[in-house]
């Protein structure tokens, strides 16, 4: 999603920009763009989210039917993660079955959240081996202005906070709220000419040799993380972005409780 | 269409389940140039529907082979999001999107300057965020709204609402309730201005008078929506218009101090 062209008039701006410390919006390396999260905003959806991260804009739902759970996990609930990159977010999306991006996309979002055990899948089984909650996580881009991943994780997170479990629905008691543990928060850092850049915009991301996302967990533990892009980072780069993923995801995490 | 159903739909007084009258249009909201990344954008809320709408060009036409060398094609893209919906519907187009997407595309292509731009396309894209019957006409609404906020040369703005019969009663703007057990159901868009029919549907059951009545309804109801539409393009250019104004006029007082 990244890799389109970019104006080579615009690649000099942002390299001699970095060269001073400086980003195109003004920002310092490691300050994220204003975020504003909203819940709740589809009333068809167990649980529903809107984020923007600078221009950046994303929609969650989940949604959740009883099923079988998986022949390894009879007394679990299952979790399943899908990213739509539809044409309306930017002139470079086309429609049609996910492709490789948003496929990384939401198996990155999946792993912030099932490996920081932030739903207590054993509390949304019904009927060991049987019947369990199948939740379906579907998180749709309506404005693509650079990093995804975050939004996309925010967005899922927020949305699984407000779910509420449509027990009465199915004939199975009353509605509950869904059974959460922690907070997993992820924050996503380019290099460019050697300098690590947190949030980047589209432009920055564009110009970007490497990617590096790091979710961490409420005690500020690691939980799920994905280096991306064609370009290396040195290991003094990697520790650079797991620790401002730390310091930053205490902020955010506030936003959404 | 549920057909003859005994559920009760409309009470003596001619009052619908929702508290509305049988000529009475949801609550509807409208508003232009919701997206940063489009080239044009609106948002309509109609009752429990919530629908975006995104424009993208006059942009090269792909496929190729769908290029027109004489003038520009409108693509539409209606989508419903899996969520909008009580079941989750599985991403990715069915043959009710694919038909309804035709329908928009081709209503749309009448109001647009499309000799002005040949070879392009002109591509539409309508996401169903919350569905509660009437989407289409939602997302056609926003669609127009949305091609003239993208600045694309129009003849017209085009509004559209569906209207039904419900307990042997002809109703405008079906909700989803009257929409599963009411007896029929006829979308349509009409141009005020011209009165032309860009869009018709209907299914069900309906007498010559009944579809008469409904038009006549819906004549009306699209007048109202026409009028938001037009408003909603108002308050997005008219927020430029007031900053300009406030700087103007800041500039006016400078100009009085040091005199």
């Amino acid at each position: 999603m990244a890799r389109s062209i970019v104006s080579e008039i615009k690649r000099d701006h942002i390299h001699k920009l970095i060269a001073d410390g400086k980003r195109v919006d003004g920002r310092a390396w490691d300050q994220v763009r204003e975020i504003s999260v909203q819940t709740n905003v589809v009333e068809t959806a167990e649980g529903s989210s809107r984020v923007r991260i600078g221009n950046t804009e994303v929609i969650v739902g989940v949604k959740m039917t009883v099923g079988e759970p998986f022949s390894d996990t009879p007394n679990k609930g299952v979790l399943s993660t899908n990213a739509e990159l539809i044409p309306m977010a930017s002139p470079n999306f086309e429609s049609g079955p996910p492709d490789a991006d948003s496929i990384e996309l939401a198996r990155v979002v999946d792993r912030g959240i099932r490996e920081s055990q932030m739903i207590d899948l054993e509390k949304l089984c019904i009927e060991p081996g049987k019947k369990v909650w199948i939740n379906f996580v579907d998180i749709y881009v309506l404005d693509f202005d650079g990093n995804l991943f975050d939004a996309c994780n925010l967005g899922a997170v927020a949305a699984l906070k407000s779910a509420v479990v449509p027990a009465k629905a199915n004939g199975l008691g009353d509605d509950y709220p869904m059974p959460i543990t922690c907070t997993p928060i992820s924050v996503t850092s380019v290099q460019i000419e050697n300098s690590i850049l947190v949030d980047p915009t589209l432009d920055e991301e564009k110009v970007a040799a490497a990617r590096l996302t790091v979710t961490t967990d409420d005690n500020g533990d690691l939980r799920a993380m994905q280096k991306g892009l064609s370009g290396a980072l040195t290991l003094d780069q990697v520790n650079t972005a797991i620790e401002t993923s730390r310091r930053l995801g205490i902020e955010i995490r506030k936003l959404i409780g | 269409m549920g057909g003859n159903s005994d559920m009760k739909l409309i009470d003596e007084n001619g009052i619908r389940i929702d508290g509305r009258k049988v000529d009475e249009l949801r609550p509807m909201k409208i508003e232009a140039g919701v997206l940063k990344s489009a080239d044009g954008s609106a948002y309509v809320e109609i009752g429990k529907n919530k629908v975006l709408a995104a424009v993208y060009g006059p942009r090269e036409c792909h496929p190729r082979h769908m290029q027109n060398p004489a003038k520009a094609i409108v693509q539409c893209k209606y989508n419903m999001i899996s969520f909008s919906v009580s079941d989750r519907k599985r991403p990715g187009p069915d043959r009710r999107s694919v038909e309804i997407s035709k329908l928009i595309s081709e209503a749309m292509e009448y109001v647009v300057f499309t000799e002005n731009y040949p070879r392009t396309s002109i591509d539409v894209y309508i996401e169903v965020l919350q569905a509660n019957a009437g989407t289409r006409c939602a997302g056609l609404t926003a669609a127009s709204v949305a091609l003239a906020d993208a600045g694309i040369p129009m003849k017209d703005i085009i509004p559209a609402v569906a209207v039904g019969k419900v307990n042997d009663q002809v109703v405008l703007d079906l909700n989803k309730e009257e929409d599963n057990y009411g007896q029929a159901d006829l979308p349509i868009a009409i141009l005020p201005r011209t009165g032309e029919v860009l869009l018709m549907q209907m299914d069900g059951h309906l007498t010559q008078e009944e579809f008469d009545k409904g038009l006549e309804m819906g004549v009306k109801a699209c007048n109202e929506i026409y009028e938001l539409q037009k408003d909603a393009l108002r308050r997005r250019y008219a927020v430029v218009n007031g900053e300009t104004d406030e700087e103007s006029k800041e500039a006016d007082e400078d100009v009085t101090e040091e005199a």
